[in-house]
């Protein structure tokens, strides 16, 4: 179970989305997703064997990582990941309970055609339009509290060179380094640059869909 | 076979499960196995080789590490992660038998085409009869694994907290030493994370055996408000070839729901002749 079954998951989620929501899966997978695989986890690898501290004494430099980083970016971003992408399990699971209903009429015995029920795209209306913008919403909510999480964990998003560490055990106040800071620090920025167009990618969704409906009562008034 | 294996092995269950099953299912995979696959199993990945201790004697780290981790965090949610999801596969061979009962049944009565055959497998089961029972007794047992490894977890590592410093004075170390962990913080992050996955992933199996239970109890009270309709009995005779209405009307009433509903989609499997006693 990794990204790739992820995908596979969200990959039927991509049938039943606005074009806007299909950018946003391509966006997640590609730049977000998959940077993190091929690259942000090699930057990370050597994070907490790399971190070396001005001292001889055992489990300073143990102590000092761990306080520094209370949970590693690569870790911070793959939760985040998993969180953001989950909101689309819920549309379908609602498109598949559509779909089991409109297989139980069947049932019942109206004429539909099974194979057109299969491939047939189902429109966001009604009760799946409402599940629909939650979904997006719950996004929205996921992407900002894990932005603000870094923020407040690492106070702004760069990597420091150097941090001066005073816990127990280390003797006095001891400088420790960083392993790759510009590196990390560049992806970083990247990370919540593409975080932040996904943001946009979704607050234009909810405001396409809240038009769209208004529009149509619009036209079912006039 | 990994975890990909297993997720192959239990989507075919997922089809005969019921809604809260389904998403019971979703909860395990993506927050539970697939955190332990991505994010996890990282961050325990260097704890013998980042476990230090204040001392230089040599097999002191060792014997320390081994002392306070006689079995490490991600191995105990790999365990439980495979024990839980394992009830689910009897499930999967008690449709498997239904199923080869119904193609049986079609053989007999002389409608064993392809299209047909292929019609059994891909019909969603009605959770009734033995079926329920086995439902039933496959979600209890996850919850009774889940509860379990909890208490695994809190007997071993109590308090569910990962501490920065252990005293260690087994031998050979000299004294008391000091042992540091790596990366406690986000250890106990995740342990806690794991922890409350875990308790969602029981307040959900308890939902869906009140489900069953409910609905067990609501369609035993239309039965008995509606004395017409049959209730399945259990099957238990050996099938003989010369007994063969016997057997139709036996494998008739074991079937119960899954068939009804097969013969009401097919009405030219119902043919005038045959006695279908559980219709």
């Amino acid at each position: 179970m990794d990204w790739g079954t992820l995908q596979a998951i969200l990959g039927g989620v991509n049938k039943h989305s606005t074009s806007i929501g299909k950018i946003w899966l391509t966006v997640l997978f590609i730049f977000r997703i998959m940077i993190l695989v091929v690259a942000a986890e090699r930057v990370w690898g050597d994070e907490q064997q790399d971190f070396v501290c001005n001292t001889l004494q055992p489990g300073c430099r143990n102590v000092c990582y761990d306080h520094f980083f209370p949970i590693s970016h690569i870790r911070l971003w793959a939760l985040q990941l998993i969180f953001v992408s989950t909101p689309a399990l819920l549309v379908a699971m609602h498109v598949a309970y559509r779909r089991h209903e409109k297989k139980r009429r069947f049932r019942n015995g109206e004429k539909i055609d099974i194979e057109e029920l299969k491939n047939e795209k189902i429109h966001i209306r009604g009760a799946l339009w409402w599940t629909y913008t939650s979904s997006i919403f719950f996004r929205i909510i996921f992407e900002a509290v894990f932005m603000y999480v870094f923020y407040y964990m690492y106070d702004g998003y760069q990597m420091p060179r150097l941090v001066k560490c005073n816990a127990w055990p280390c003797p006095n106040t001891v400088d420790c380094f960083v392993s790759r800071p510009t590196e990390k620090t560049t992806f970083t920025i990247f990370m919540l640059a593409v975080s932040g167009i996904c943001i946009m990618l979704n607050l234009s969704e909810l405001c396409y869909l809240v038009i769209k409906v208004c529009m149509k009562e619009s036209r079912k008034t006039t | 076979m990994n975890w990909a294996g297993l997720y192959t092995v239990l989507s075919g269950v997922n089809r005969h499960s019921t809604s809260i099953g389904r998403i019971w299912l979703s909860v395990i995979f993506i927050f539970r196995i697939m955190v332990l696959v991505v994010a996890a199993e990282s961050v325990w990945g260097d704890e013998k080789s980042a476990f230090t201790c204040n001392t230089q004697q040599p097999g002191c780290n060792s014997v320390c590490y081994d002392h306070f981790f006689p079995i490490s965090h991600i191995r105990l949610w790999a365990l439980q992660l495979i024990l839980v999801t394992t009830p689910a596969l009897l499930v999967a061979m008690h449709v498997a038998y239904q199923q080869h009962q119904e193609k049986k049944l079609l053989v007999l009565t002389g409608h064993a085409d392809p299209k047909h055959l292929e019609e059994v497998k891909k019909h969603k089961m009605r959770i009734s009869g033995s079926l329920w029972w086995t439902y039933v007794f496959s979600v209890v047992f996850r919850l009774l694994f889940e509860a379990v490894f909890m208490y695994i977890f809190y007997m071993l590592y109590p308090g569910y907290q990962m501490v920065r410093l252990v005293k260690c004075e087994a031998y050979p170390c000299p004294n008391t030493v000091d042992c540091f962990i790596s990366r406690p913080t986000e250890k106990t992050i995740f342990t806690v994370f794991m922890l409350v996955t875990s308790s969602i992933c029981i307040i959900l199996n308890m939902a869906e055996l009140v489900y069953l239970v409910v609905r067990a109890c609501a369609r035993r009270g239309q039965h008995n408000s509606n004395p017409s309709s049959r209730k399945g009995s259990f099957y238990g005779h050996k099938l003989s070839s010369e007994y063969k209405q016997n057997e139709i009307n036996q494998l008739l009433t074991e079937q119960d729901g899954s068939l009804k509903d097969m013969l009401r989609r097919n009405p030219g499997l119902h043919e005038k002749g045959d006695r279908c006693s559980a219709c």
